[in-house]
């Protein structure tokens, strides 16, 4: 047979590691800590291109903080970090444990990827507005959202702010700055550039950041949001979270197969940067960076932080039926609430004995924030949000047809 | 025809111009732009050019590119940003070229806009409009006819909304810029620069001649959810809106029969007292759309009508709509519902004992 007429063979891509054996993870194009450039905030989105396939980096090995990207960051701004990664971290291991004991419904965790919401949140000012997917709950425990009453969201009871009409996590809180979840992928990030095209329509300071993970960058409206944000200059962060996951789905298939997602950005003319996830610094560092490019009226900045989905995608979810048990123990970038935690030694602003006390005090503050927040009922008891008020909200006002149909049903 | 209310709206005061539909349009757009600093127009082809059916001629001009802009070819991008920009605080009337394209933007339409204020207990919502041109009767073919309004009055959250005349186009487009609602608003392009009753072998009379281009300069609106009876008449009652108003009027005067002719004007939420009182006055109901019937919003009012009129009811209420079938080019006026489909259901429902 000729090569002309070979028969063609469709390319489907695979993990290199499914259960029983190890993930290969050579794939990770890996940069030493400290060895990639820091452009000025006004680089040329084309000048930006080595950056998009590097991987900006700053704590080493030995938890030295190296390399231009490196910051004089307050010691207190780093334990503040860590202390949000930890309560974030315990936060959403009791609310697993409380999903399986029915307590709620549903969860999703973050275990891994802690350090990015709260290292960007950190980074940009109180009044910048998130559009974050289910998995940046950290935005929330960085701004100090009530915890008592985010348990009761997830347990959808009386005392639940979105009065039993979410799904767990859906989260809302708009004087914090964090958008409406929606369950439906990718929406969200062509909102964040409309929100941030209003802020530059007002003459406003503010910017948007844009939440999506890697799986969700195969959506329409991400390349929505690429090729507004880049016309209209729109002062947004457009993050991507590439955790390797999108449920059982490799990253290879949402397109990350032999270029970052990073990459992407650079065709759209958008600044492009990869950045280490599970490094706090570089994750605070970088987004500052961006921030400041947005706020200059420079333009939009694409991020990929590579890190890895530590956990299962959700209460729903069992990992070891498609990938590695081990997998996370392998993942070159480790840890990011250890790798913080041994810079911070480091510097000896921090110890284990700080860090096992403060674990403690966060559990017993979750404790008892769950403990109230039980107290409200959950989805199960008779302490749920009022039926009548399931009518309420589709419109501004009351419209005569849900009248009726709340007649119906005698509330 | 002139349009009565229930509410009995009084016209606005106020210098009148005789305006085409395009130009009611494009004015109930610059009253907008001027009162409210939160209003911004945008979609392809809108800014600079004015749209490719001019009904934001000039307003780039006087506003200015960060009031009234050109969008990138991107349905789901205009109606994402859109949503964003309401979330910030703005007041986006944007525009989908054809309705017919409009199905890109469904998701952030339907996920988004119209679930934002429920999801989030109204810390954020969609004061949004979304106008689209909608409709056949142009030799459209079948992407550019189409009448999609089945599609949003099913979703909850969102209010659906389609004028048939200058006076009604600018007053309901203001209302809707207003309404804290996201609103479907579509624009039958046939009805653009003159009326149309179906009649496609007439020369077509520009809206100069019909009182109903004598529109105020200035700010006025027509209430959302507020039917409008164009024809009063006992023997039995049609509803309808957008195109098809003049192919029920015409029906009537040709077949003698004293319809009343209600023009829906919001389709969802709908005026149902107005619809409800007209047609036990009549006891005998037909429901003209040109939009396909099966599962289109006709299928709605008469469910509504046999459940809220059925012991009044003299005859089983009729659907006179576009055929279960893609728009076609060349078969323009086999598949538009004109006077004559339109009329012979009238004779049949007069029948009917």
């Amino acid at each position: 047979m000729s090569a002309s007429v070979e028969r063609l063979q469709l390319h489907v891509p695979e993990p290199s590691g499914r259960p029983g054996c190890q993930t290969d993870f050579s794939y990770l194009q890996l940069s030493p800590a400290g060895s990639v450039d820091k452009p000025p905030i006004d680089v040329l989105p084309v000048d930006t291109a080595s950056l998009a396939s590097q991987l900006i980096r700053i704590l080493d090995e030995e938890g030295n903080a190296v390399g231009p990207w490196a910051e004089d960051l307050p010691v207190d701004l780093m334990q503040t970090g860590l202390k949000a990664m930890l309560k974030t971290r315990i936060y959403d291991a009791r609310m697993m444990t409380a999903q399986r004991q029915k307590k709620l419904s549903f969860y999703m965790q973050c275990l891994g990827e802690e350090a990015i919401a709260i290292g960007q949140t950190l980074a940009l000012r109180p009044d910048d507005m998130h559009f974050p997917t289910y998995r940046q709950q950290g935005i929330l425990i960085a701004r100090e959202a009530p915890l008592e009453e985010m348990i009761c969201q997830l347990l959808s009871n009386e005392n639940d702010p979105l009065k039993g009409r979410q799904l767990p996590v859906m989260y809302s809180y708009r004087d914090l700055g964090f958008f409406s979840i929606s369950g439906n992928l990718g929406t969200q990030y062509i909102q964040a550039v409309g929100w941030a095209m209003a802020s530059a329509i007002k003459g406003d300071t503010r910017i948007a950041a844009g939440w999506i993970g890697d799986g969700a960058t195969a959506e329409g409206d991400f390349h929505a949001a690429l090729t507004f944000a880049h016309v209209y200059c729109a002062p947004v962060i457009l993050n991507i979270v590439n955790n390797q996951w999108a449920i059982s789905t490799f990253q290879a298939i949402a397109g990350g197969e032999g270029i970052t997602l990073a990459n992407r950005g650079l065709g759209y003319g958008i600044a492009s940067l990869r950045v280490d996830g599970n490094d706090f610094l570089a994750v605070h560092a970088v987004s500052k960076w961006a921030a400041e490019r947005a706020r200059r009226n420079l333009g939009p900045t694409l991020i990929e932080w590579v890190s890895y989905r530590a956990g299962p995608h959700s209460t729903s979810d069992d990992p070891s039926k498609y990938r590695p048990a081990n997998d996370w123990e392998q993942f070159p970038l480790g840890d990011p609430i250890e790798r913080l935690k041994q810079h911070l030694i480091k510097l000896g602003a921090w110890s284990e004995d700080q860090h096992e006390q403060t674990r403690k005090i966060l559990e017993a503050e979750i404790a008892e924030a769950q403990k109230r927040a039980e107290s409200h009922g959950n989805f199960t008891s008779d302490h749920i949000p009022s039926a009548a008020d399931m009518f309420e909200g589709v419109y501004k006002d009351l419209p005569p047809h849900l009248r009726r149909q709340r007649q119906q049903l005698g509330k | 025809m002139n349009t009565q209310t229930k509410t009995d709206t009084p016209l606005a005061d106020g210098a009148r111009t005789t305006m085409t539909m395009i130009q009611s349009l494009r004015s109930a757009m610059d009253v907008m732009l001027d009162r409210d600093e939160n209003v911004v127009v945008f979609g392809e082809d809108v800014g600079y050019f004015g749209g490719v059916f001019r009904c934001t001629d000039g307003l780039q001009k006087k506003y200015g590119s960060s009031r009234v802009f050109d969008a990138p070819i991107s349905e789901n991008g205009i109606a994402g940003a859109a949503v964003g920009m309401g979330a910030y605080g703005l007041r986006p009337v944007a525009e989908i070229q054809f309705a017919d394209y409009v199905y890109p933007a469904v998701d952030q339409i339907v996920s988004e806009a119209a679930r934002l204020r429920y999801r989030s207990v109204g810390q954020f919502t969609s004061p949004l409009v979304f106008r689209m041109p909608c409709g056949g009767g142009i030799y459209g073919g079948q992407t550019h006819s189409q009448s999609p309004e089945a599609i949003f009055t099913q979703v909850c959250g969102l209010r659906t909304v389609m004028p048939s005349n200058p006076y009604d186009a600018k007053g309901l487009l203001i209302a809707s810029i207003e309404c804290d609602d996201p609103v479907i608003f579509l624009e039958p392009k046939r009805l653009y620069n003159g009326p149309f009753d179906g009649h496609h072998d007439r020369p077509v009379t520009p809206w100069s001649k019909h009182p109903l281009s004598a529109v105020p300069e200035g700010y006025y609106n027509v209430p959302l959810d507020s039917a409008a009876v164009v024809r009063p008449g006992k023997d039995l009652t049609v509803l309808t809106y957008g195109t098809t108003v003049w192919v029920a009027l015409a029906a009537a005067e040709e077949t003698g029969i004293d319809a009343e002719v209600v023009d829906l004007r919001s389709l969802w939420p709908l005026d149902l007292d107005t619809l409800v009182a007209s047609v036990k006055k009549t006891r005998r109901c037909v429901v003209v759309h040109e939009a396909t019937r099966t599962c289109g919003f006709g299928a709605e009012l008469v469910s509504l009508m046999q459940e809220h009129c059925f012991h009044h009811l003299e005859a089983p209420i009729e659907r006179v709509t576009g055929w279960d079938t893609p728009y076609p080019h060349a078969q323009e006026w086999d598949y538009f519902p004109g006077p004559e489909r339109v009329a012979d259901a009238l004779k049949r429902t007069m029948a009917e004992r």
